[in-house]
């Protein structure tokens, strides 16, 4: 009897996981198939096997194809410049009104927060033609400080600084108490004591921040014509239109576009995933 | 706790640094969310009561916006695309909605057992949710690729099931196909929410449950599940939004296409303000979108207290 059970108990684990796996290879395998793809040449993409995962022959050129067909280092070099600044503003911005939120007594405060949390619920598209309407009103169509003002003050800045928020709540209060007592000031207490305190929760903000930017694609798209200043999804999606049915540069751009996103994630992936744990809540 | 404003409260005389203290702490306070209060009332607040105004507007960007009343609104009931592009939004709420979160909780469940290599397994559920759409949707392009070495009709073929499906390009596959993509996308996003949460049930209720001796589905039934209702009632809200507000998928695979089949409201806002300029249309579909949302969760918040009644 006890036998049968643990036999049982075994084929119930061993199901589990070749489940598990064949989850996780159905998760991977599209990436690595794209990048393998991405090494074909055109008659292998449309007549070849796809399970099939070693190029022969590789064709390498099809990233110089790629590189030459639309400026993919510019669009590299614009997102990442503006993921950068709108990062670091809304880290900045967020943690400055989380530590006022978590720390600070003030009137109206908890009507302010309130309303700033409320805007996540109204969808992005409310705000997207009056949005719009501003930036041609401004004359910021077509300029970076489309891309890099107006996504500052998007869901992401709340949810970051609610974590903030979160995060300040379990300093001990003490730690500033006797600062402000020697007579500093609470810009001082805030820049040399809470700041070096909340590394952990700036770190997952950060990270949050900055996969979102570079993952934005709609208000790039409407606000931005002009190539050279195009980000890298928006170019990818202009790529599309350029490269029209030349799947192998295709997969090479969009190879290109993933690999950063690929990098950051391996090396911060604790903090993508604890970050969502510890906030319950992540960028989306 | 004893604030340092208060400790200074002692005696009579102390009253007027009492008040400073605190006069400070108030000027403090507003100038630490100054930054984000500023930005928000020009990209956020401003723009949504704008939006609100614009409509009730006929505009087009040339002219001054005209005052319509209730027009745009009235059109809609008129309006074939608009029926069609709400029906295949709807169509993608009911299934992304229930699919998806049953996908996401039972990976969460599964993975908050001591298994081995849960780690890797749950950074390879989560990892396709970092990538951005507009990537997936050029890898899924293939996925779905009509042609016998799409990736799904050669696994097909593998199977047994031969044929060459043209996914994308069939009125009966191609929303069925977009489901499976963005369940396949975010499901792991979701399922770390679950994990969240799972870790919030104490441990206790199971060790009596299995003295009782309870079986594996009666534990999830009568202990996971309902202990796991504040994170479902979450998830439910936030992929009603997704759901409703799926853009780029469409933008890149389909245009809308085939026949229309996934023209959903989201896309038809772009269309209308982007491609066609009338922003006054454009901003009361948003809105239309905006409060079925709006009711909807209102929906949800009720049925979830008389569920706690």
């Amino acid at each position: 009897m006890i036998i049968l059970k643990n036999k049982e108990k075994k084929l119930r684990k061993l199901i589990l996981y070749i489940a598990l796996i064949l989850v996780s290879i159905t998760m991977i395998y599209p990436f690595i198939w794209a990048v393998s793809a991405s090494f074909k040449t055109i008659q292998q993409l449309f007549n070849g096997n796809p399970l099939d995962l070693v190029p022969d022959p590789a064709r390498p050129q099809n990233y110089s194809d790629a590189w030459n067909y639309v400026p993919f280092g510019r669009f590299l070099l614009n997102t990442m410049f503006v993921s950068g600044f709108v990062t670091i503003a809304q880290l900045i911005i967020g943690s400055m009104a989380g530590y006022a939120f978590a720390r600070l007594n003030f009137r109206g405060k908890n009507i302010i927060f309130m309303a700033l949390l409320g805007t996540m619920m109204v969808p992005g598209h409310v705000t997207l033609i009056p949005n719009y309407v501003l930036m041609r009103y401004l004359d910021w169509l077509n300029k970076y400080q489309a891309l890099l003002i107006p996504p500052v003050f998007n869901g992401i800045c709340v949810t970051g600084m609610f974590l903030m928020r979160q995060y300040f709540f379990s300093i001990p209060k003490e730690l500033e108490e006797a600062a402000i007592i020697d007579g500093c000031s609470r810009i001082k207490v805030f820049r040399k004591i809470i700041i070096p305190n909340a590394k952990p929760a700036l770190a997952t903000f950060a990270i949050i921040a900055f996969n979102a930017q570079w993952n934005a694609f709609l208000w790039p798209l409407i606000v931005i014509n002009d190539v050279n200043k195009m980000p890298v999804q928006v170019g990818l999606s202009y790529f599309r239109g350029v490269a029209s049915t030349n799947w192998g540069v295709l997969l090479a751009g969009t190879t290109i576009s993933i690999v950063p996103v690929i990098i950051v994630f391996l090396l911060f992936q604790k903090y993508f995933v604890k970050g969502m744990l510890t906030s319950g809540f992540g960028g989306k | 706790m004893v604030s340092p404003a208060k400790t200074y409260s002692g005696t009579s005389s102390k009253t007027k640094s009492r008040f400073s203290l605190a006069r400070q702490e108030e000027l403090t306070g507003w100038l630490f969310i100054a930054p984000m209060l500023i930005g928000f009332m020009f990209f956020s607040f401003g723009p949504i009561l704008a939006s609100l105004i614009l409509a009730f507007t006929d505009w087009n960007l040339l002219q001054a916006p005209k005052f319509v009343g209730f027009n745009n609104f009235a059109s809609m009931l008129d309006d074939q695309y608009f029926k069609q592009c709400m029906s295949n939004t709807l169509y993608f709420v009911v299934t992304m909605v229930p699919i998806i979160l049953t996908v996401s909780m039972g990976l969460a469940i599964i993975l908050n057992k001591d298994i081995k290599g849960k780690a890797f397994f749950r950074s390879a559920f989560y990892f396709p949710s970092v990538i951005s759409t507009v990537a997936i949707s050029m890898v899924w392009l293939w996925v779905f690729s009509p042609s016998n070495n799409g990736l799904l009709n050669t696994l097909l073929g593998k199977l047994g099931m031969a044929g060459s499906v043209d996914w994308l390009g069939n009125m009966g596959t191609v929303k069925p196909a977009m489901v499976a993509m963005r369940t396949w996308q975010s499901a792991g996003y979701y399922m770390v929410i679950f994990l969240a949460g799972l870790q919030t049930i104490p441990q206790e209720l199971y060790e009596v449950a299995d003295i009782d001796g309870a079986s594996r589905w009666r534990k999830l039934i009568n202990i996971t599940v309902p202990l796991l209702s504040p994170v479902t009632f979450f998830v439910t809200i936030m992929l009603m939004i997704a759901a409703f507000n799926i853009f780029e998928a469409i933008y890149i695979m389909t245009e809308g296409g085939p026949g229309g089949a996934t023209n959903t409201i989201m896309y038809y806002i772009y269309h209308n303000g982007f491609r066609l300029y009338s922003m006054g249309y454009a901003s009361a579909l948003a809105w239309v979108l905006f409060l079925i949302l709006v009711v909807l969760t209102a929906v949800q918040f009720k049925l979830r207290k008389d569920e706690a009644n």
